[in-house]
This record gives C-alpha cells, structure tokens and sequence, in this order.
C-alpha cells in the first residue's frame, strides 16, 4: 500500500511533462469555442431570419456529435480535402467546435436575460445598437455567462486526454509510455487523476476569483 | 411652432393595429399626461416619438426635422428625447453616478470628469446625490426611478416621456418621484407621461389625452376632462380609474 503510493509520488514528475500539453489544449480550445460561440450566440439573437436558421443547425449539429468522433474526422478527413494540419492543430479545432455550440447556448441565455429595457436604454441616450451591445449587454452577459464558462472550461480540461487517441504527448500518453516499462497501470493511472483532479481545482479557483472580482452587488452571483 | 409634430401616425404589430391615426402637437413646455386602458398603444406612442418603435406610416417632426424621414440620425435625434421607464431599465452593473455619466461621456464626447461631475449634479436634482456609489440592486424602486429620470435629464433633453414611471413601485414610494416629475415641470420641462396616477395629472398636466383601441378618443384640459368629461368611454374609465385609486385630489 504504502509502496504504491510512494510509487505513485514518484511518479508525478514524469506525467507532469504532459500537463503543459493538457494545459494549451484546454485553453485554446476554449478559446476557439468562445469565439465561435459569442458569435453563433449573437447571430442567433440579432441576425436575420436566414442566418438565425443556419446558425442553430450549426448548434443542433455540433451538439449532436461525440468529440472523439468529430476529432477523427477533423484527423482524418482534412488531409483528404487536401488540409494538412498537425495533429495539435487537429485536437483544438475538433475539441473547439464541440465547445463552441455549448458555449453559444451559455451566451444566449445571458443576453437573453437581460432583457429588451436595457438596449432600449442605451438607444434612448443616443447611443447606437453596436454601442449598446458593446457598453451595456456585453458586460452584463460576460458576467452572467462565467458560471456557465467555468462549467464549460473545466469540461473540455477533463476532454483533453481525447488528444492521446491521435498521439499527442500529453499526461495519458507519458502515462502509457510508463505503463509500458513498468506495468503498473493502475498506479499509473491514478497518478494521471490525481494531477486532472488539481488542474480542475485551480481553474475552478481561478475563475472563481475572477468572477467575484467583477461582482456587481446584489446583481449577479458568482456560480456554484 | 411646436416641439413635436405628430401626424397621423399608425403601427400594427403582426395583424394587432396599436395605433390607428394619431395626431397631435406637443408645445414647448407643456406637461401632457396619457391616459387610457392598457394595451391601447400608450408605450408604443412614446416609441414612436423616440423611434424605438417607428411608426408604419405617418409623420412625426421634432422641430423643424422630421425624424420619421428615411436616413434620418436617429442617434443625433434621441439625444434631445429623453426616456424613463417602467421598470427603470438602469444598467445593473454600473453604480448610480455611471448611468447618468455614460451618455454624457459616451454620446456627448465630455471628458470624464466634465462628465462626472455634471452626472452628480443631475443626481443632487433628484435628491439622490449621497447614493450615487451603490449599485442599481442596493436602490429601492422609487431611488432607481430617480436615478433613471438623473440619467435621462443629464442629457439636456428638450423632451421628456415617461413611460408609466411608478406604477412597478410600492405605493409609499410613488411620491418621491411624483415629486421630481412636478418639479420638472414646474421648471418648465416639455412632458409626456403615460401614467395612472390622476393626481399628478390634475395637478401637473395642460392637456390629458384619453387613448383606446389605437385612437385619442378625448383630449381636453384636466379641469374639462375630470368634472365634464364628452365622451362615454373616457367618462366610464375615469371611474374605475377612481374606484381603484381612490377619489383624486
């Protein structure tokens, strides 16, 4: 028993080399998604009739497809259209469009909760609909969506080890290299948890922080 | 030449005719108050005039321009219309002195502290000058409303419209804004007030326009339209209007 855990202890380090790895797929991923989401998300509730159609096929559609499943086909199916990206590349776009459509949603709701009065508001100074969007809808939307953002985050973190299934050197790929040599898989992997389980805690923390930094009293609770 | 020139102004919402040719002039400084059982177009008319809610067909000039006119500046136009709301519509994650700054330093170009300075200014006219660090949530509804009317009048509008401005307030807090509207008007403020509230509008008000079903069934002075009202309909709203409030003073 106690050897398994000074087994496991030890090794930490060795998988730690992958949590860079982890790291930049999770945030650029969501990134991507955050892009595409706040615009499917205003597309959704400002865009003509047409586009308001397209863009929540976009969702149903992206809503509707296993990660790993959309990630083979990003892997394998660019190449045959004759787009080479790496496999990195590959895992950030598939893991972002996923991300985006759930994302959209989040943004949705929060501009939707707003409500018609404030834009209304902001034309009835003087100022226009993009000037609105900008200085009154977005930062409420901003912060009524980080509860959601940070479910989502921490989401697409504990997706990431999708990335081993196309041979990206992160935490589960040292795992199996270790496994390899040792094989003491179960050690392995519970070392493999135990380092997700901390990332997740300090994202969790992080955006947290953030949220109560711009809280506005009595208006918007930081998430649970 | 009056401030504003309503004319024969329609809107219909899908196949529901809200307003049915209305026409009237606003004169510079007068307080008209409208009344009139809900769904009869009351809001929409004030959106109108602001171009929130354009009009179908008619004509409405502020002036000399006609803001109803295709590629007119709608932003250069709201500017001098001011607009309180019903339920206030503050911007929940600014504190009471940035809504009344936004405008001046986002639409009037005012450095920030011209700006600032002028917001706290308009916030002292509406007594509400030691809570202008608190957020709209740390406010009662009748402190909002007054904040609302700050952030509106701060933009030296020739033009207010009040869209039912206490009727989501508690009755003890009704006064205090009732308060700052007839004080406006005094000032020689020109208003446009839909409300329910007789009391201000016998009190306040030039001209009181009754609306139903789209159209101005009755629009006489106060005194006329209380004590000797022409039409059947405006007569039978006053009294409900009276059962439920109570007799207006």
């Amino acid at each position: 028993m106690l050897e398994s855990v000074i087994y496991i202890l030890t090794n930490i380090p060795l998988l730690m080399k992958g949590v860079w790895m982890a790291v930049q797929i999770t945030v650029l991923s969501v990134l991507l998604g955050m892009v595409i989401g706040i615009a499917v998300a205003f597309l959704r509730i400002y865009g003509s009739k047409n586009m308001r159609r397209l863009v929540s096929f976009y969702e149903w559609v992206f809503r509707g497809i296993p990660q790993l499943v959309l990630l083979f086909i990003v892997y394998f199916g660019l190449p045959g259209i004759g787009i080479n990206l790496s496999p990195f590349l590959c895992v950030v776009i598939g893991l972002g469009l996923c991300s985006s459509a759930y994302q959209a949603q989040i943004y949705r709701g929060a501009i939707l909760s707003i409500g018609s009065e404030q834009m209304e508001a902001g034309l009835s100074l003087g100022l226009s609909k993009t000037r609105t969007l900008f200085y009154v809808i977005l930062p409420q939307a901003v912060r009524l969506s980080l509860p959601g953002f940070t479910n989502e985050f921490t989401i697409v973190l504990k997706d990431s080890p999708l990335a081993y299934a196309v041979g990206i050197a992160e935490i589960l790929k040292y795992g199996r290299d270790l496994i390899v040599s040792s094989f003491r898989p179960f050690e392995i992997y519970l070392a493999a948890a135990l380092i997700y389980f901390v990332l997740f805690q300090l994202f969790y923390y992080l955006f947290k922080a953030i949220a109560s930094r711009y809280q506005v009293p009595g208006y918007i609770i930081s998430g649970e | 030449m009056p401030l504003v020139r309503i004319e024969n102004i329609s809107k219909s919402f899908g196949k529901n005719r809200v307003l049915d040719g209305i026409t009237f002039d606003i004169e510079p400084g007068a307080v008209k108050v409208i009344i009139g059982p809900s769904g009869t177009g009351k809001s929409t008319l004030l959106r109108c005039i602001n171009m929130l809610a354009p009009p179908d067909s008619g004509k409405i000039w502020l002036q000399d321009t006609e803001i109803t006119a295709p590629h007119t500046d709608l932003i250069k136009i709201r500017q001098k219309i001011g607009m309180v709301f019903q339920h206030f519509a503050l911007f929940k994650h600014l504190r009471a002195v940035d809504n009344v700054a936004l405008g001046l330093h986002r639409v009037k170009k005012m450095n920030r502290s011209d700006a600032y300075e002028k917001a706290k200014q308009n916030l002292q006219k509406v007594g509400m000058q030691d809570h202008g660090d608190k957020y709209p949530a740390q406010l009662s509804g009748g402190q909002q409303q007054r904040v609302g009317i700050a952030r509106a009048l701060a933009m030296d509008p020739l033009l207010m419209l009040f869209d039912e401005p206490t009727s989501a307030l508690d009755p003890e807090l009704i006064g205090e804004v009732l308060m700052v509207m007839q004080k406006l008007a005094l000032e020689g403020m020109t208003m446009v007030c839909v409300t329910h509230e007789m009391g201000f509008a016998k009190s306040v008000a030039n001209e009181i326009i009754f609306m139903e079903g789209g159209h101005i069934l009755e629009a006489s002075p106060p005194a006329e339209m209380f004590n000797n009202p022409r039409n059947e309909r405006t007569r039978s709203f006053l009294h409900k209007i009276n059962e439920l409030y109570g007799e207006s003073k």
